[in-house]
């Protein structure tokens, strides 16, 4: 018996332990799934609970509810990968593999910047990637009278990029349906350029940031935390005063790709990308926010991979040469406020573009523009994540690959 | 885009950035900091050769890997170049802008 292991049971690992539970012999392969948590949350959710948007109960489930009959699944925290041995040092055993997935994500890194874990922490500067956050600051924001709400980025690559923004257009929105929006000040800080991660995006998009009042201050390096005069302080010395800071702190891969020697400065592990194949072990695949590769960190993107990967996995068991096929495809919804969304389809080589999606001409989603559709696009990911997303059901006419029909290349390249 | 340094016609991107890197020589370089309103020391040309080796044995640069490299830290790095260091002295160095990737 040949054992296949997968590490991490959030979006990537839940999704390869169903799509491989058809397609590995059942007579030759064991396949088991280690994580540390019973829940698994609805991450995208967490943009919309401190909005009173979605309750609690709407982004977490119990986690072994997705995992396939077939698959062992075991709860218990990953001490680290032995990858000389083929081995993976659980809390309290040892199990070996033949062939290793990780999938163990990323997570914030609050202490990486000096003063974010001050006294004002969960007071007056909150994060909203982890569900503690995110409630939180729905509490937070429930009773805040108002004054200068800073919304900041620390540095590149987080998870769901986008993120940050659509915060601060539903902050907009939230203060205006609560008829407050004259007493909040928004001001959106980011290490980038522009507010966007992708150029031409800053360029058709910047306009939303104005119509809805909101400042921005770019390329700024984040250094502390003052937590006595409530400023954020860049390296060159600039400030930014704030009565509620709602910032995403450096994202990084979990503390045991490090304690396994397996990862770069931020602990992701190196990994081809277009293979998903890890560089330094050819029996360790790699897939998700764990990944190093110059994707977006969405789900959206371990959706496309997870098809990539499973046919990648059979074909090395085969013997075969893998297929270099991930194109870094991601396909975003963004969240603009007052109900209304965009959508982005971009890859590895090609900015995101006009047109309609997933049909040509007909849409209905429309790319980079504003619409009522979007939002409702939106909203149903989440069903359409608990329901196909998870369990490896492709989603209709969406293909793993970035399709140009129906999108309009009209703008210019950087 | 094109742009005309010592005589030199140069390509650069929209936001000017030189498209081929063999074409940087130490006097191009000069000529992009002085409209940055840098003034360029030997500490200056130090860094800006340390970038260039970066790119050449394909480093992505980032103010993080600047943090780690010991060579110098991001305080000295913004005294530098102040205002975007990273930015200012890639367009200097005559490589690419770094990505921020995605
Ligand atoms: C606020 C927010 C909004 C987002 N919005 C969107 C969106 O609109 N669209 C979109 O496509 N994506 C969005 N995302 C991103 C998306 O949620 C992630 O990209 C996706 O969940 C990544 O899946 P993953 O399996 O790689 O990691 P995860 O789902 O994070 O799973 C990693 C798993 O590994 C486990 N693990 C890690 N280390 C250990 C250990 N040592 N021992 C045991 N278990 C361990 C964790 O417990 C976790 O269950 C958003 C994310 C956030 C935070």
């Amino acid at each position: 018996m040949k054992n296949l292991v997968i590490l991490g049971a959030g979006t990537s690992g839940t999704m390869m332990a169903n799509h491989l539970v058809s397609k590995l012999p059942k007579k030759t392969w064991k396949i088991t799934i280690v994580d540390q948590y019973k829940t698994h949350y609805y991450q995208p959710g967490f943009l919309f609970l401190p909005f009173d948007t979605y309750t609690e109960d709407q982004v977490k489930k119990v986690g072994k509810k997705f995992i396939p009959k077939g698959v062992n699944y075991i709860q218990k925290k990953i001490d680290k990968i032995l990858p000389e041995e083929n081995k993976v040092a659980l809390e309290d055993e040892t199990i070996d593999y033949d062939l290793l997935i990780i999938a163990t994500g990323s997570k914030i890194a609050p202490e990486e910047t000096e003063g974010l874990l001050g006294p004002l922490w969960k007071k007056d500067i909150f994060d909203f990637y982890t569900f503690e956050g995110a409630l939180a600051l729905r509490n937070k924001l429930r009773e805040w009278e108002g004054g200068k709400l800073v919304v900041h980025l620390t540095e590149m690559p987080i998870k769901c990029p986008v993120a940050p923004l659509e915060f601060a257009f539903l902050a907009d929105s939230y203060f205006t349906k609560k008829g407050m929006r004259d007493k909040v000040e928004i001001t959106y800080v980011t290490p980038l350029s522009g507010a966007f991660t992708k150029p031409t995006c800053s360029k058709s998009l910047s306009y939303l940031l104005s119509e809805k009042g909101i400042h921005m201050e770019s390329d700024f390096a984040i250094e502390r935390v003052d937590n006595e005069t409530k400023e954020i302080v860049d390296y060159g010395e600039s400030k930014i005063p704030f009565d509620l800071l709602v910032t995403v702190p450096t994202n990084m891969g979990d503390d045991l790709i490090e304690r396994s020697g397996l990862g770069d400065d931020l602990n992701f592990v190196p990994t081809h990308k277009h293979t998903l194949q890890s560089i330094a072990h050819e029996n360790i695949f790699v897939i998700g926010d764990a990944t190093n590769v110059p994707a977006s960190k969405a789900g959206s993107v371990a959706h496309f991979q997870a098809e990539t990967l499973t046919d990648n996995i059979l074909l090395y068991l085969k013997g075969y040469t893998l297929k270099e096929e991930f194109d870094g495809h991601a396909n975003c919804f963004i969240e603009t406020g007052h109900n209304k969304a965009l959508l982005i389809d971009f890859n590895y080589n090609t900015e995101p573009v006009h047109g309609t999606f997933p049909f040509a001409k007909i849409g209905p989603l429309k790319l980079l523009k504003e619409s009522i559709f979007n939002h409702w696009g939106k909203l149903a990911f989440r069903w359409i994540y608990w329901n196909m997303l998870l369990k490896g059901i492709a989603i209709p006419f969406v293909s793993r690959n970035m399709s140009f029909k129906g999108k309009v290349f009209d703008i210019k390249k950087n | 885009m094109d742009l005309n340094i010592a005589g030199i016609r140069l390509d650069v991107t929209e936001d000017g950035y030189l498209t081929d890197v063999s074409q940087w020589t130490k006097e191009i370089g000069l000529e992009i900091a002085k409209n940055e309103g840098v003034e360029m020391t030997d500490r200056h040309w130090e860094v800006v050769s340390w970038l260039q080796e970066q790119v050449k044995n394909d480093v992505a640069l980032s103010v993080r890997g600047i943090k780690k490299s010991g060579v110098l830290n991001i305080k000295e790095f913004y005294a530098l170049f102040p205002k975007g260091p990273l930015k200012v002295s890639t367009k200097i160095a005559g490589v690419p802008k770094p990505k921020s990737c995605i």
